[in-house]
């Protein structure tokens, strides 16, 4: 690398003017302007609210040409504002960008349910997405631990194939959910310490060892499943399930409520994981020395911080994180084991870390917009909408790309992620 | 506390990086360790602070024999060291990095950020080093980051501090700065060992020196040696400080830069509106502290980057006549194909294949056309001859033309490099660092080589960050600070009036500050004397230049 430049932020001159965000809110205006004018005027949008158990639900008939002609007039507004702020050479404030993206969200929702029979169920839209968001967010978090510490976890899809395997079948045999899930993290533990024994002490590139650890825990899964799980079904095939769980008084928030409170119990394992996490990695003297190994190990090994050590057992730890969320597919959905049933969850999973900004928070915001983003056809199926399943599963995909292209700002992974320490 | 080595060996395969080394350094000394650059300095360092483990010898504390198996150790020993590349996480704040390892912790391993500051405040008011605990490291200029190692070391009780080649990346100014802290630190009873291969600054603040030579004590001095003594202990034989060379009126205006600005993607301003004429047969010297646009200047010029607004013009003649090219923008095979050498920073990324032989090496930008191929296929005896006259003309040391450049040392490798550019009919010769990392023998052929360059009539530039470099070469230097040339002065120009200007000063305010600090200028001449100015540096980063010298 040739010198780092030292000129203090302040010396910035004419720094080029941005023209991506305008543009790609300019497209997205354009096709809520095109819906708004394929909508007939006498067309109505009916959506269903469940405010709380207590207060029951209300069926709300918005006519769709007002609403959402009102809804893409905002959009026009905060697109004219974006190209003004680019022309200024500054950048678009993100809440900006929260309403323009909820606009949009709206308008597409109203105009794909319109003139339908059955309403949308906007409650359990929300609450579904945060259920099929939980294996992201675990998994996201797990990468959050591995890249701090300085390797990529590219497993983690199979760490969360694993935990959902040793999971049902621990949970089979003793008939105990909670058994099954103490059994979760052990069985993504041993992942993690496969891809620790390769990357960190033998120096293997870490993609290669993750996408090959991907490949022999889908292999051994299966053929555990097709020789010893299809032969012994009554033994290791039943279903066991984790308890939903209304947290009383918080669940009757309208609205909040039955989002967030009245959900399985791996969900508010979830909640508590992201908010220690996020404390934890930035506050804490674990998080600072785990941080100082993928940022500069050299500098950690020089204040007597043990960069291997520290980098196995992280990788560990993140290994476990990753197992416990492959508990959703078993234990959460009541469900025996079943081949291949991570289904590329876990590198929808690595998108969101990347997209969050390697932060929990950021990963939890980002992992909670693919899971919405995979509840929309099912949410659409039920009112009659018919939205192709693939094409829903490839948008976490695309926003990935475009987010780490640049879109959404710098973000910055560990600068020595994927390097190995030689000491 | 007084340390002492005895006998320590350090081999990597079969070079004998330390070869039996003895070393005494009494309590609260500053002992300074010279040597060239390979001379095993920072390996000694490397092993007294448990980097590397010594194949033999020992080491003692007061007397004790002591074993170090990792910094860990060495720390709690009371050992520190500030290394010659800072070991500070550049994404975390001055608190996290001086606490990180020896955290105070609150309760459920939460860091007591409150005692985290007031440690960092503590020995930062105790030697006025003014530094914000909670700044990012990364935002801070280079010079308060030494501090941040300094008082991260003492953090932890340093009773011997370990400075590797501090003063490489500062300023003149910073440099005399960190002489004072340096003192204070000795006043207050800590040791210091001292590695550096600059002589001005040992003999202005070590009160002992020990010379390393090819991983050899080859000597002990006291600071009265004076520096061709000490030069050429370090170097073995009789050296020459200075470059002989002619006094140059310079021809003809060979290279234009006019307006020149690269601003990059994130929007910095890299090189700010440079304008400059080089004329053939003289030396343009560009001198400031690393990092402020030189680098780029270069890449610029030869076609790397492509500047935001300006011009780049080449003159040539033309059967008398004066011939244009505007080279801005262009491709550097296009520039270079005008007539331009350039040797770069990083030579072994940037200037040559590590796995190529010398003699392919030597080849690299001329293989496209005859004698060194003919349709498309090498012409193999002509690359061998041109090695075999090269290798003789350059005096590079090695086994074959066909050893792999790699293998090579700095200075030689170096060599190889020069020979190649310069092989080339060249109107305009650039060099970025002509002899870093080069060891002082191959210092003076490469600087007699550049002056016989510039005698035939070519237009040299060179940046250095090495003021005598700078000093020796130079027929006009030019300062340059934030990507702006701050000015053009002669070559005799003092070394604190270009001190200050490599720190942002105006050359009138710069030479204003000087007549007023030392009345009644002598002839300068290297080695310049070392009296600092009353006034300090002009606080230009908010955080932390301390002001005035109080050392007397």
């Amino acid at each position: 690398m040739s010198a780092t430049l030292t000129l203090d932020r302040e010396h910035v001159g004419l720094a080029p003017r941005s023209w991506k965000m305008p543009i790609i809110l300019s497209i997205l205006t354009l096709a809520a302007i095109i819906f708004t004018a394929t909508t007939p005027a006498d067309m109505s949008s009916g959506v269903a609210l469940a405010w709380s158990a207590r207060l029951g639900t209300t069926r709300l008939t918005l006519p769709t040409l007002l609403t959402i002609g009102i809804l893409t007039l905002a959009q026009v507004g905060v697109t004219v504002w974006s190209w003004a702020v680019a022309i200024s050479r500054k950048k678009l404030a993100s809440w900006w960008v929260i309403i323009f993206g909820t606009a949009f969200v709206l308008v597409f929702l109203l105009w794909a349910v319109a003139g339908k029979e059955n309403p949308l169920q906007f409650t359990s839209l929300l609450s579904g997405a945060l259920f099929l968001s939980v294996p992201l967010i675990f998994g996201a978090m797990a990468g959050c631990v591995c890249e701090h510490v300085g390797v990529i976890n590219v497993s983690i899809e199979g760490q969360l194939l694993a935990g959902a395997f040793l999971a049902a079948v621990v949970g089979a045999l003793t008939h105990n959910a909670w058994i099954g899930l103490l059994a979760a993290p052990v069985a993504g533990a041993l992942i993690g310490c496969l891809l620790a024994l390769f990357a960190v002490k033998y120096w293997v590139d870490h993609i290669i060892v993750g996408v090959v650890l991907n490949v022999l825990v889908t292999g051994f899964t299966n053929y555990l499943f097709s020789t010893v799980l299809a032969h012994n079904k009554e033994v290791f095939s039943v279903a066991v399930r984790l308890p939903k769980w209304s947290i009383p008084g918080l669940s009757e928030i309208p609205i909040l409520g039955p989002v967030l409170f009245a959900q399985n119990a791996l969900v508010y394992i979830m909640y508590v994981a992201v908010i220690i996490l996020q404390i934890m990695l930035f506050k804490s003297r674990w998080g600072l020395r785990m941080r100082a190994c993928g940022e500069h190990p050299r500098a950690a090994d020089t204040v007597g911080i043990k960069v291997n050590r520290t980098r196995v057992l992280n990788t560990i730890l993140g290994g476990a994180i990753a197992g416990l969320g492959g508990a959703f597919f078993t234990l959460a959905n009541g469900l025996a084991f079943g081949k291949e049933m991570s289904a590329g969850r876990g590198y929808i999973a690595l998108a969101a870390m990347i997209l969050g900004g390697w932060k929990p928070k950021g990963a939890l915001v980002a992992a909670l917009l693919f899971g919405f983003a995979d509840n929309l056809q099912n949410a659409l199926g039920v009112v009659g909408v018919a939205v192709p399943s693939q094409f829903m599963l490839m948008a976490p995909y695309l926003v990935t790309v475009f987010a780490v292209a640049g879109l959404v700002g710098k973000v910055r992974a560990p600068a020595q992620e994927g390097t190995a320490y030689k000491g | 506390m007084r340390l002492e080595l005895r006998h320590v060996t350090k081999k990597f395969g079969s070079f004998i990086a330390n070869d039996s080394i003895d070393l005494v350094v009494e309590p609260g000394e500053i002992h300074a360790l010279l040597g060239e650059n390979g001379a095993g300095k920072s390996t000694l360092m490397n092993v007294l602070y448990g980097l590397y483990e010594a194949d033999g010898g020992e080491i003692l504390l007061d007397g004790v024999p002591v074993h170090f198996s990792g910094p860990g150790d060495a720390m709690a020993a009371g050992i520190g060291m500030v290394h010659q590349h800072f070991m500070l996480v550049p994404v975390f704040t001055v608190a996290e990095n001086v606490v990180l390892g020896h955290e105070p912790v609150a309760g459920l391993d939460l860091i007591n950020l409150g005692k985290a500051r007031a440690m960092v405040r503590e020995i930062s008011e105790q030697f006025g080093f003014e530094v914000d605990p909670d700044a990012v490291v990364e935002d801070l200029p280079v010079g308060i980051q030494q501090r941040v190692e300094i008082i991260k070391a003492l953090s932890r009780q340093a009773k011997i501090l370990i400075l590797d080649e501090p003063t490489a990346v500062l300023t003149p100014q910073e440099t005399d700065e960190l002489m004072d802290i340096m003192r204070q630190l000795k006043a207050a009873g800590t040791s210091i060992v001292f590695i550096t291969h600059k002589l001005r600054e040992v003999q202005e603040v070590a009160d002992t020196i020990t010379v390393i030579r090819l991983g050899k004590v080859v000597g002990k001095a006291l600071p009265t040696a004076s520096q061709v003594e000490l030069a050429e202990m370090m170097v073995g034989r009789a050296v020459g400080l200075g470059v002989d060379k002619s006094v140059s009126d310079g021809g003809h205006v060979t290279l234009e830069v006019r307006d020149l600005t690269l601003v990059d993607t994130s929007g910095v301003t890299l090189l700010d509106d440079v304008s400059f004429d080089v004329r053939s047969g003289e030396i343009l010297a560009v001198a400031g502290v690393q990092g402020n646009g030189q680098t780029e200047l270069a890449e610029t010029l030869v076609g790397l980057r492509k500047p935001t607004g300006g011009t780049v013009t080449l003159y040539g003649q033309v059967d008398g006549e004066t011939v244009a090219h505007d080279v801005t923008g262009k491709k550097v095979k296009r520039i270079l194909s005008e007539g331009v050498g350039f040797v770069p920073e990083d030579r072994s990324t940037d200037g040559m294949v590590h796995s190529f032989s010398i003699a392919e090496n030597l080849v690299l930008d001329q293989v496209s056309h005859p004698p060194f191929s003919k349709a498309g296929a090498l012409n193999m005896k002509a690359i061998a001859d041109n090695a075999a006259q090269q290798v003789e003309t350059f005096d590079v040391r090695a086994g074959s033309p066909n050893a792999a450049i790699g293998t090579l040392s700095g200075g030689n490798q170096q060599k190889v490099v020069l020979a190649r550019e310069l092989s080339r009919d060249l109107k305009l010769f650039i060099a970025s660092q002509p002899t870093r990392g080069v060891d002082v023998g191959s210092i003076e052929f490469i600087h007699a080589r550049i002056v016989e360059e510039r005698n035939e009539g070519a237009a040299v530039l060179i940046i250095s960050t090495e003021l005598n470099e700078v000093s020796a070469l130079a027929d006009r230097i030019a300062v340059m600070y934030k990507g702006r040339f701050v000015g053009i002065v002669p070559p005799d120009t003092e070394r604190n009036v270009l001190g200050l200007m490599m720190a942002g000063v105006p050359l009138d305010e710069a030479l204003a500050h000087q007549t007023s600090a030392t009345a009644g200028k002598e002839p300068p001449s290297p080695p310049p004397d070392t009296g600092k100015q009353e006034a300090g540096l002009p606080s230009d980063s908010g955080a932390g230049h301390k002001e005035g010298g109080d050392h007397e």
